[in-house]
């Protein structure tokens, strides 16, 4: 399980979890959408020795996962956890995935570049999350060497990629920004600056469970540091101004609030059938609930892991089988109510 | 190029439709765009995006038909599949079409010099001059503030580096 969905970071109340990933590319080798098999095997053998070597903790803390080994399932439950692309998922004749036991680094091979560091930990922490990144970049960097050019940093598959190849999302709950109306001012105000907040779960203009990514566009012409400060600031608004509706909220439509949330308590303890769209807007309901005080018998982390747990992927591996929109229907309603 | 429907704002959605065997050509802003029921998220890939940006960059200096004769001799990939698929095929590919690719670079990020970090074997020189930028950066800043004592050491410390590489 990883950690991001079973602890509460900093400024849990708001960030649910801070993730940096890095691209990188091996000097001499075409990209993996060129890739031939028997090279794509060499670059992750090449990668796993780099991060692993001869260390007998770190051989027992990593897993290696080729995507072919796993079925459906599996890797849709890999994409919900967050931990690897819809992109990897569809890979599977060559790529892989090096994973730590808490799910707090996860190294994706031959994805869209052939090395993708991925450091993902709980609520706001992004130093950390960077000091990680930057560690495996070195660790893998002894043995392998990366192609870069001067000007254009590290070469990526993709142009928007190039020169840090870092890209630093943060995942945010932002119930009353989006209840107001005010994220459309926070997500015109970012793209002027080059960050994108956008919804993670619902299509369009629908954000499901009031759950939102911010992260940078540009890689290119700001070192590592500035990015994440550029969009740690930018966070630090964004959790302000939400705390500050929210409070207001308490104030001034504190009885139509409580309706709101217990209500959604009362639907999400006694459904006996429910769609993943509306158990996330309920939930969402309770997790403010949950900050605002208004109800104390059910934990955060408990709420981040059971929006997980409700998602397709997530209910037919827990229950190692396919099942019927009709029956992940009912098995969802089961679990919302054995946990909470 | 300003939108064909308003004329007025600059068009950033271009598309083209093939009615009958004869192409249409439409540019639109985003605002006729979105009027017009033209799911911008769902028809309008990255890739799609980045090829659209590339053509715009060239200007109609290009002979069509000349990206496919460029092709990259390492990976066998072709300018013309980077712009149906929006993916370069290796690291020579940046070699090859590093001066095509210019303009879209700068357009994507505002900027065409990576200044962060850089593999420890590119060492040496590329890190002189990292160093030298950081330098002259904090040289200007000592300069504004006028912390000339500071400045004094900072530019001896840039001679330095400057000769280093000189060698």
């Amino acid at each position: 399980m990883p950690r991001w969905l079973t602890e509460a970071g900093p400024e849990s109340d708001i960030v649910i979890s801070s993730r940096i990933r890095i691209a990188r590319n091996v000097e001499g080798f075409p990209f993996p959408n060129k890739l031939q098999e028997k090279m794509a095997k060499d670059i992750t053998d090449r990668v796993y020795n780099s991060v692993i070597g001869g260390n007998e903790s770190l051989k027992e803390d990593f897993k290696l996962v080729y995507m072919k080994d796993l079925d459906g399932i599996e890797r849709l439950n890999y994409v919900e956890k967050h931990l690897i692309s819809p992109d990897i998922a569809k890979n599977t004749a060559s790529g892989s995935l090096l994973i730590n036991k808490d799910e707090t680094i996860a190294i994706l091979i031959n994805e869209e570049d052939h090395i993708r560091i991925q450091s993902l930990l709980p609520g706001f922490q992004l130093e950390n999350a960077w000091n990680v990144a930057d560690k495996i970049d070195d660790l893998i960097e002894e043995q392998i060497k990366y192609a870069f050019d001067e000007d254009l940093g590290y070469l990526t598959a993709c142009p928007t990629n190039l020169g840090t190849g870092i890209r630093v999302s943060i995942m945010m709950h932002l119930p009353a920004l989006n209840m107001t109306g005010y994220i459309k001012n926070i997500l015109h105000a970012s793209s002027q600056i080059g960050i994108a907040v956008r919804g993670i779960y619902g299509e369009g203009t629908e954000f499901l469970g009031n759950i939102f990514q911010v992260s940078n566009q540009t890689t290119l012409g700001s070192t590592e540091e500035e990015t994440i400060h550029n969009l740690k600031d930018v966070v630090i608004q964004i959790i302000q101004k939400e705390r500050l509706i929210r409070e207001n909220l308490l104030k001034e439509k504190k009885i139509e609030l409580e309706d709101k949330v217990f209500r959604s308590f009362g639907v999400l303890k006694n459904a006996r059938m429910i769609s993943v769209n509306e158990a996330m807007k309920l939930i969402s309901d309770i997790k403010l609930g949950i900050v605002l005080s208004l109800i104390k018998e059910v934990s955060l982390e408990s709420l981040n892991h059971l929006m997980t747990r409700i998602q397709v992927g997530y209910l037919q591996k827990h229950y190692q089988c396919e099942l019927t929109e009709v029956e992940r229907d009912i098995k969802r309603a089961e679990i919302i109510r054995m946990t909470i | 190029m300003l939108c064909d429907e308003c004329k007025k704002r600059n068009a950033v959605v271009h598309m083209s439709k093939i009615v009958q065997g004869k192409k249409e050509e439409l540019h639109l802003c985003e605002v006729c765009a979105r009027n017009k029921d033209v799911s911008i998220e769902k028809n309008f890939t990255i890739p799609n995006f980045l090829a659209n940006l590339l053509d715009a960059g060239m200007g109609s200096g290009i002979v069509k038909g000349y990206d496919e004769v460029l092709k990259c001799n390492h990976c066998g990939s072709t300018f013309r599949e980077f712009k149906q698929n929006g993916r370069l095929g290796c690291d020579e590919c940046y070699q090859i079409y590093k001066e095509k690719l210019k303009p879209l670079v700068r357009r994507i990020h505002g900027n065409t010099k990576h200044i962060g970090k850089v593999p420890k074997r590119c060492g040496g020189i590329i890190h002189l001059r990292k160093q030298l930028q950081e330098l002259k950066q904090k040289l200007q800043k000592a300069i504004d503030q006028e912390a000339f004592e500071e400045a004094a050491v900072l530019r001896d410390e840039i001679h330095r580096i400057e000769e280093e590489i000189r060698k």
